[in-house]
């Protein structure tokens, strides 16, 4: 499946979206407040080959959202560029030319399909926004073929959304997504609304789907299990910034960023005996303010001045890409995957 | 082993609507000693929830109580009268919620709700009640508690909110803890934490938990035993070790191997086909008999009894009651 | 794909099958201000049918059969239900006819207020921005103005530049922008907030991702999903324009006396309450309290209906 000679499908390069989240005019005048501004997402460069998978995990307000947004055209970066088959995205009217190439799913099945339209509707709008005119009868093919195709039936189509659980309204979204038949999916967050037996099947199709159609997937998800399982690369995010990026089993096996094995460790595991986990300590900082230098240092139970000070920047590290001075010092404890007591710096909250 | 704190019997929970009765509990027993934590868990919609909003008499009208009693301490709470649950629900029976927004009232300081609900319930002072507050806090990990006693609960982030939620369903000493969904809302990183606490502080305490939650993996870590609910009915319950390792039930087999392991990847999830059964289309017999790849036509006529097996699983399956469990095995 | 056509019921039995279906017909008093409400209308779209008189063709009127009373009281004359007016003119036909202008100045004047109010909300909901600022600024300012009082002032602004001879044919005209104007801000408000909460659902997102044009979004993919409670609203405002009417008519700057609506009868019956002629006045007003009346329990019916938290 993997073509790693080939230029990647999606490049994005020292991305940033920065909002301005200040108080109004006046009352920054009068409280002599400065301009605020909250960096979603903070120079980040990535790039996904054709064919695979990269998987974007953090906890909330990471950023990992807007960088969906971003990368779909539902939003703009303040600076930095995406590129698509090598061919630049930076302004508005460019996005259009590849509109129909990529597409996105949503996390909330209830949400994601117009309440009041049919599901063939739903489905057929992209076909119809890009092959203006397409007649009733091909419309009606292709909806029935896109619905066997996710695991529904061609009747479907004439049925509302409300008549759906949220399993098989996810599974429309995925129709509805495929009907540009796109080369790209944007899924943010796919199954999270979902209960577990039907996120192994949507998970499944998804594969399935990849495997039969050649699809490109940028995933985003805060489940590390969902993500190990679907993905060839992760990259995982903290407060805007990538700290590292590993193939998928390299990450599991031999995590090296702080926060990923802080990610790890709050995985509750099912299959050993209780073990008296060391709990993880703090919470995410407000954006907003973040923290100087390593934006994960108060957490951080390796952080040094130096840490405090200087931002680090993403390095290759044998085969995987990690931002943190403690792995370039190479002062980091071997990561510890078999569930020993824990170093002694993580300290309850 | 005789020693029961909540005692629920054939417990039945209809709403009626104009299409029918809808049955969303079905024949619901279980017992909870003092001191357990009993994790609870099934699809949405499959009952856990108003398994424990019947425990605490807060069932949505116009559902209601059809059959079956519930017990507390010996003695029958699911036909008290309002008022006398909500004094048992204060101060013997606490209850956690899944947004800790929707359990503090924003408009007053946290220390001044904790008082309250103090002396409601306990007979203590004003600087009494205060003092078993900032305790209460100072135990639940809100650091400076003597200071942020004086807050309000838009002052606190996620966590330390939930923390205090905790500490406010905590301070009269209660015997049992509804807690529903109460990581739900939270970061992994804060949910780790405070599923910590839970654990910590029942222990320490002695108090007995049903623990309401989708997340298999929240329950493995925490709780003592596990009751599996599926389309209202009970599906398994037994000690955690047992069901999320050795599932007898036919469903529980499928939902255990459908969740994703990280560090083990498989080219395919096992999944269960189709989805579970609205509640006015649950099928005769077994409710899961028509997503059930074993399923026979005695599942389809007839509901199974619940059947206990020699590592103290009871499972509600004519497969076990046949003993032909071994059929099918592993599913990884 | 052929699709068996077994498998969706028609839309009239899903109609009749649906809850909505249900809460009204479990409704007694519903059914009762729907069926009044109906019969207003019926009688109104088809008045000359109904009418036993034609009262605004002076052919047909005889001033000796005025202020006869209603025929159960003495003096009475079968040929008039409900008695006759100073000119001999039957007063359940004038009724009918004045229900007609009635409706007719209320459904504009809703129609009106909807078509701006909505549009406003609308687009202020989507664009956000200067645009929003400006339209709501423009909407408090319509608000503070009482309906009366810009009605006075349009029905000024028209005695201005109207000709007389055309002022009788125009008043109706006058009176539906009057009412109609001075009632969309409160359309324009609920349509933002519902076209703020839709703006930022995942449809809309999926539609903006495939690059689906600002206005049709609006229009197919957030309007469907906002008409909820407009029209809720709506049946409301026609409540409520409905009397603005009668008001305006009994003030005397509605439509004239010769094509009168049901304000302009009370209006003319006024004057002879006192003389004993009470039946001028009392009918046409007992017809304006009905109708309105039956038209506020149907739109409070509605809202609760449409309300799935009172479900």
């Amino acid at each position: 499946m993997t073509k790693h000679d080939a230029a990647p499908l999606i490049e994005i390069k020292d991305l940033e979206r920065r909002f301005d989240v200040s108080k109004s005019p006046l009352s920054r005048f009068f409280n002599r407040g400065q301009k605020q501004y909250l960096k979603a997402v903070d120079g980040v460069s990535l790039e996904i080959p054709k064919g695979e998978t990269l998987s974007i995990v953090g906890e909330s307000g990471c950023g990992k959202s807007t960088m969906a947004k971003l990368v779909v055209g539902l939003d703009f970066p303040t600076a930095g560029s995406i590129s698509f088959e090598e061919h630049d995205l930076s302004k508005p009217e460019d996005f259009t030319k590849f509109r129909s190439r990529w597409q996105m799913i949503f996390q909330d099945p209830y949400a994601s399909l117009n309440p009041r339209w049919r599901v063939r509707d739903i489905i057929a709008e992209p076909m119809r926004e890009f092959h203006p005119g397409v007649s009733r009868v091909e419309v009606d093919d292709v909806v029935g073929d896109l619905l066997t195709k996710v695991g529904l039936s061609p009747k479907d189509a004439e049925k509302f959304p409300h008549e759906f659980s949220g399993g098989q309204r996810q599974r429309i979204s995925i129709a509805r997504a495929l009907s540009s038949e796109p080369e790209f999916l944007v899924c943010d967050e796919p199954t999270s609304a979902l209960d577990v037996s039907v996120q192994a099947q949507i998970l499944n199709l998804m594969k399935e789907l990849q495997e039969r159609l050649g699809l490109t997937y940028l995933f985003i998800s805060h489940d590390l299990a969902v993500v190990h399982h679907i993905s060839t690369k992760i990259g995982v995010m903290y407060l805007g910034r990538i700290c590292e990026v590993a193939d998928a089993d390299d990450l599991f096996r031999a995590p090296r960023h702080p926060y990923t094995r802080m990610l790890l460790e709050t995985i509750p595991k099912m299959d050993t005996e209780v073990v008296e986990r060391v709990p993880v300590s703090g919470e995410v900082p407000n954006p907003i303010n973040a923290p100087s230098g390593c934006t994960f240092h108060p957490r951080c139970p390796f952080a040094t001045d130096r840490c405090k000070q200087e931002a680090p920047a993403l390095r290759d590290t044998g085969g995987a890409k990690v931002a943190c001075h403690a792995v370039e010092e190479d002062r980091l404890p071997p990561a510890d995957r078999t569930r020993k007591p824990h170093g002694k710096g993580v300290q309850n909250a | 082993m005789d020693d029961v704190l909540l005692d629920i019997r054939g417990l039945r929970v209809e709403f009626p609507t104009r299409r029918g009765t809808l049955v969303a509990l079905d024949d619901i027993s279980l017992a909870l000693q003092p001191g357990e934590i009993l994790g609870m868990v099934g699809e949405s919609g499959a009952g856990k929830s108003l398994t424990g909003a019947s425990v605490i008499g807060l069932l949505e009208p116009p559902g209601r109580v059809a059959a079956g009693e519930i017990r507390f301490d010996g003695q029958r709470i699911d036909d008290l009268s309002q008022e006398q649950m909500r004094q048992l629900r204060g101060k013997e029976i606490g209850a956690i919620f899944q947004d800790p927004l929707t359990s503090l009232n924003p408009m007053h300081r946290i220390g001044k709700q904790l008082v309250e609900t103090i002396r409601t319930h306990l007979p203590v002072s004003e600087a009494e009640a205060r003092k078993q507050a900032i305790d209460m806090l100072r135990e639940v990990g809100i650091p400076a508690p003597e200071q942020r006693i004086d807050s309000y609960p838009h002052e606190f982030s996620g966590g330390m909110r939930q923390r205090v939620v905790i500490a406010l369903a905590l301070c009269t000493g209660p015997k049992l803890i509804v807690a529903d969904e109460p990581t739900t809302a939270l970061d992994v990183s804060t949910q780790a934490q405070i599923i910590a606490l839970l654990r910590r502080l029942c222990k320490d305490k002695g108090m007995a938990v049903i623990l309401i939650t989708h997340d298999m993996g929240v329950v493995a870590e925490i709780a003592d035993r596990v009751a599996v609910l599926y389309a209202g009915r009970l599906a398994e319950i037994g000690p955690v070790r047992e069901v999320v390792q050795n599932p007898q039930h036919p469903y529980t087999k499928g939902l255990m191997a459908s969740i994703p392991v990280p560090g083990r990847r498989v080219e395919w999830l096992p999944q269960i086909p189709g989805s579970m059964p609205r509640l006015s289309e649950i099928p005769h017999g077994c409710a899961f008999s028509a997503r059930c790849e074993f399923a026979h036509d005695q599942c389809r006529a007839k509901r199974p009894p619940m059947q206990q097996n020699e590592n103290g699983n009871l499972s509600a399956c004519w497969l076990s009651v046949l003993e032909q469990a071994e059929t099918g095995g592993r599913h990884d | 794909m052929t699709i068996t056509p077994d498998s969706p019921p028609s839309r009239f039995n899903r109609f009749m099958d649906s809850d909505l279906m249900f809460s009204f017909l479990s409704s007694k008093l519903t059914v009762v201000s729907a069926i009044i409400t109906l019969i207003f209308f019926v009688a109104a779209i088809f008045a000359p049918l109904v009418a036993p008189h034609r009262p605004f063709d002076p052919a047909t009127i005889d001033l000796l059969d005025a202020f006869t009373p209603p025929v159960w009281a003495e003096y009475g004359d079968a040929r008039f239900l409900l008695g006759t007016d100073d000119q001999g003119r039957d007063v359940l036909s004038t009724i009918i006819y004045g229900c007609r202008i009635s409706l007719l100045v209320g459904f504009a004047a809703v129609g009106l207020s909807l078509l701006i109010g909505v549009g406003v909300g609308l687009l202020s909901g989507f664009y956000g921005g200067w645009l929003d600022t400006v339209f709501m600024r423009l909407a408090d300012v319509q608000l503070t103005v009482p309906a009366i009082l810009t009605a006075l002032v349009i029905d000024g602004i028209a005695d201005l530049f109207v000709p007389p001879s055309m002022r009788e044919t125009l008043s109706i005209v006058v009176l539906i922008l009057a009412i109609g104007l001075s009632d969309w801000p409160r359309y324009a408000r609920v349509a933002r907030s519902s076209t703020m909460v839709e703006r930022n659902k995942e449809y809309v997102m999926a539609a903006r991702v495939i690059g689906v044009g600002s206005f049709r979004i609006i229009l197919r993919h957030i309007l469907p999903n906002i008409l909820g409670p407009i029209l809720v609203m709506a049946t409301i405002g026609l409540a409520i324009a409905i009397t603005t009417e009668a008001t305006l008519s009994f003030l005397g700057v509605g439509v004239p006396p010769t094509t009168p609506s049901l304000g302009t009868l009370i209006r003319i019956g006024n004057s002879f309450l006192f003389s004993g002629e009470w039946w001028i006045t009392i009918f046409p007003s007992l017809a304006l309290v009905l109708l309105v009346l039956a038209v506020n329990l149907l739109s409070d019916w509605l809202r609760d209906a449409l309300n799935p938290k009172l479900r």
